[in-house]
């Protein structure tokens, strides 16, 4: 009774509690054989092309596209997984230790065939499979920043900060990784790649970095002008920003650019297993691999490429990406959590947190 | 006699037995290994884990706090597809930090230990590990377990299995292909002696000249011996034949002869004397008749009739039985020297019997009564029967019992069968006829037979 209440609900209201936005695509509801339903992160613009590709290939398929916050995600398919049912059929999340954590705790199927497609490090037991390419980058004010000022790696950035009388102090920002999931995995991803870590926290203490929420308010900042930079934000979000905006300038930091690839995972227990299995092979596919580049979810990196270009420019040697592994559950303990925030906020203590 | 199974079949069946036997004994090793082997491979994963976090614990003002290391479960990794538990404990066993459900060991051992357990439906393996403290601040130990998944165990312990058996299997065949080597070069020595019977001539009855091992030289030895008993029977038989013609012929001529005679006589009285001559030659006939039949008999028992336990005294007194009573007319003087213990002896009672009244019959015939038929045990058993006569002559003893050997002791209507049939029995008992002359001058043909051994039952 109470699932036929919930999508009773979900169908007549358009924003149920915890859904940010909700999208169908393909066949109409009569004509629908199967419906795929999708818990996803990633906003429903930049993942409509993949969506619709997808719905291309089964005119009998249609598809619900729930965008969630990524604990949303999280803390629904884990209730569900415990009471032996899915809650959606397929869950695509930026958080990916969270979906590691999933499948740590048995809660995904496998999937042999995805497997073949997908690098060791975007896989993780044939459960969980990375489908998209996105570094974490730094986004700029072209006008605002001189060209010479602009950092292009983490120890120009320390050194910019540390500047006597820095133009930066107060107007550079970052997640609050307290409530973003995914600045708390970039942060702890920087505590693990380097000794520059430590340098960094100090560095953002003595310029009063702004923690704040969301990719979308920082990069509207740093257009507006209230953030001069912004650190470790998501490269597909910047990148489409940057792509429209011309105030907008991204960079892949030289040291390192952590590589996020976005996971997906089918729930056991799922209600449609083969449509979410064929997503993840569509997605995996060169013509998928195609839509979802062109949505920036897929970033190419070009050394040659001039700023403004789709194309970031990296050396593939700086390239690091987060592989899906156990390693990702050390993060999401909970003492090793509250230490690495009692670091973290050792750090930015003092310094001016944008409380919403 | 439908053929039995071939001995390469019976050969190869045990070997089929002995391999599947060897085989499984093999294959449960080779799993037990493998399993033991990825255990131990992956119990030090595990205890490396779990040490690397009992380092990680610390007391920070008086609470315990865990900085899980990342290096942690990047050992870990090295099992890439296992999914991993952790749990630290409290000293008074609540959860500081970790999977809930992760079990800890039962019974509490002293650690280090590993487990097997399961977390939810999947089958885990633990390594559980303690770190002690004793500040001011805080005093109690810290249990640590790390559990995984069993999969890369699994795969290794298979992998190593699987490689255990293919070489397992390889040594099979190998074995399989040496054992057919060696089956048919076993067999060659019995191919070999199919192959000279079958070439062999049908009258030709001379041993197998077949070089073969020690196991088959006995079938061989057999074969010999069967054709040995073959040859003597065809000779015997061809001997008696030849020996009957012989035999029969000079009499019934003699016979014919008085009978033609007779027809033309007139004279009565000469008439009569005729008569008595042809009884008297038909007497002498129908003794030959019987000793010739006798002397078949006796040779077809030499090597037919089973050897049987028997007393030679029970011999003795059974020949004084069965003697002519013509020959022992009074009665008494045919007399039996018997000894008081039983002397046993491995032998066919009736050759023996037949062979001692034909001395009896000698000794009656050309000796002097009394005749005593005397038994004697010991070593050399003997049955002998001696007379008052004057016997052989010392230089006939050793040809004496050759088939018609005329001695100078022999009559016109001996045959001098008597004395070959006695040496004959002797000889196929394995022993010999011998002759001597007793102190008292008495003759005396003894059958020495070898003694039966003494057997449990």
């Amino acid at each position: 009774m109470r699932l036929v209440a919930l999508l009773i609900f979900c169908l007549t209201a358009t924003k149920a509690a915890g859904q940010e936005a909700v999208a169908f695509f393909g066949a109409t509801e009569e004509r629908a054989v199967t419906t795929l339903t999708i818990h996803g992160s990633t906003d429903i613009g930049p993942f409509t092309p993949i969506l619709e590709g997808f719905a291309k290939t089964d005119p009998t398929l249609r598809i619900r596209y729930e965008q969630r916050s990524t604990n949303d995600i999280y803390q629904l398919a884990a209730k569900a997984c415990g009471e032996g049912r899915a809650a959606a059929d397929l869950l695509i999340s930026s958080s990916i230790d969270q979906q590691v954590k999933l499948v740590n705790d048995g809660c995904a199927e496998p999937h042999a065939a995805a497997a073949r497609a997908t690098p060791a490090w975007a896989r993780w037991r044939n459960e969980i499979f990375g489908l998209t390419l996105e570094p974490a980058v730094m986004v700029y004010n072209r006008e605002l920043l001189p060209p010479d000022k602009v950092p292009q790696s983490r120890f120009d950035l320390i050194d910019l900060l540390r500047a006597p009388e820095s133009a930066l102090v107060g107007r550079i920002a970052t997640y609050d990784i307290e409530r973003s999931g995914l600045g708390y995995l970039f942060a702890f991803a920087d505590y693990q790649q380097a000794a520059t870590f430590g340098r960094l926290i100090e560095a953002f203490s003595r310029a009063n970095v702004v923690a704040t929420c969301c990719s979308a308010e920082i990069i509207d900042g740093v257009a507006n002008g209230r953030y001069l930079l912004g650190y470790n934000l998501l490269g597909s979000y910047a990148l489409a920003r940057a792509a429209a905006d011309p105030r907008i300038g991204v960079i892949a930091p030289e040291d390192y650019t952590l590589l996020l690839s976005r996971a997906a995972l089918t729930p056991r227990h799922a209600e449609t297993p083969g449509a979410a299995k064929r997503f993840i092979e569509f997605a995996l596919s060169p013509k998928g691999k195609r839509l979802l580049s062109e949505a920036s979810l897929i970033v190419a990196f070009d050394a040659g490429a001039a700023d403004d270009a789709p194309a970031i420019r990296a050396t593939q040697s700086s390239l690091r990406p987060i592989a899906l592994t156990p390693a990702l559950l050390v993060g999401l303990d909970r003492h090793k959590r509250k230490l690495f925030l009692d670091v973290w906020k050792s750090g930015i203590a003092g310094s001016a947190t944008n409380a919403e | 006699m439908t053929p039995r199974r071939s001995i390469a079949t019976r050969l190869a069946v045990a070997i089929a037995l002995v391999l599947a036997a060897g085989g499984v004994a093999v294959t449960v090793a080779a799993f037990a290994y493998g399993r033991q082997a990825a255990d131990e491979a992956y119990d030090r994963l595990l205890a490396s884990a779990a040490f690397e976090m009992t380092r990680s614990v610390s007391v920070v003002d008086g609470e315990l706090v865990v900085d899980l290391p990342v290096s942690a479960f990047e050992i870990l990794a090295l099992a890439p597809d296992d999914r991993v538990f952790y749990r630290v404990f409290t000293p008074n066993g609540e959860t500081l930090t970790g999977y809930d459900l992760a079990p800890p060991p039962r019974p509490p051992q002293d650690a280090p230990t590993f487990y097997d357990s399961h977390y939810l439906d999947a089958p885990i393996r633990l390594a559980a590990m303690r770190r002690v403290f004793a500040e001011r601040a805080f005093f109690g130990e810290v249990l640590v377990v790390v559990g995984q998944t069993l999969e890369a165990r699994s795969a290794l312990a298979w992998d190593i299995a699987g490689k255990a058996l293919v070489i397992a299997g390889a040594a099979g065949v190998l074995l399989i292909v040496l054992a057919a080597f060696a089956v048919n070069a076993s067999l060659g020595p019995l191919r070999r002696i199919e192959r000279a019977l079958a070439a062999r001539d049908p009258t030709d009855l001379t041993p197998l000249d077949v070089a073969a091992p020690k196991e088959v030289q006995a079938m061989v030895a057999a074969i010999d011996r069967f054709m040995g008993r073959l040859s003597r029977r065809v000779t015997g038989m061809q001997t008696l034949i030849a020996d009957a013609t012989h035999q029969l012929r000079t009499p019934v001529a003699a016979l014919r002869a008085q009978a033609s005679l007779a027809g033309a006589e007139t004279d009565p009285a000469a008439l009569r004397a005729i008569a008595e001559r042809i009884e008297r030659r038909a007497i002498g006939l129908g003794r030959l008749t019987d000793q010739l039949l006798n002397e078949a008999l006796i040779f077809h028992r030499a090597d037919a009739a089973p050897r049987e336990r028997l007393d030679l005294r029970t011999v003795a007194i059974q020949a004084s039985e069965e003697t002519d009573h013509d020959l022992d007319s009074d009665g008494s003087s045919l007399r039996l020297d018997l000894p008081e213990d039983p002397v046993m002896v491995l032998g066919d009672g009736l050759s023996l019997v037949e062979a001692v009244k034909n001395l009896i019959n000698n000794g009656f015939r050309y000796g002097a009564p009394p005749v005593t038929i005397s038994v004697t045990g010991g070593a050399v058993p003997s049955i002998a029967v001696s007379d008052r006569g004057a016997g052989l002559p010392e230089t006939d003893w050793a040809a004496a019992g050759s088939r018609f050997a005329r001695t100078a002791g022999s009559k016109p209507d001996s045959a001098g069968l008597g004395l070959a049939i006695v040496r004959a029995v002797a000889e196929s008992h394995g022993g010999r006829l011998a002759f001597s002359r007793r102190p008292n001058g008495d003759f005396t043909a003894a059958i020495e037979v070898p003694a039966a051994e003494e057997t449990a039952s």
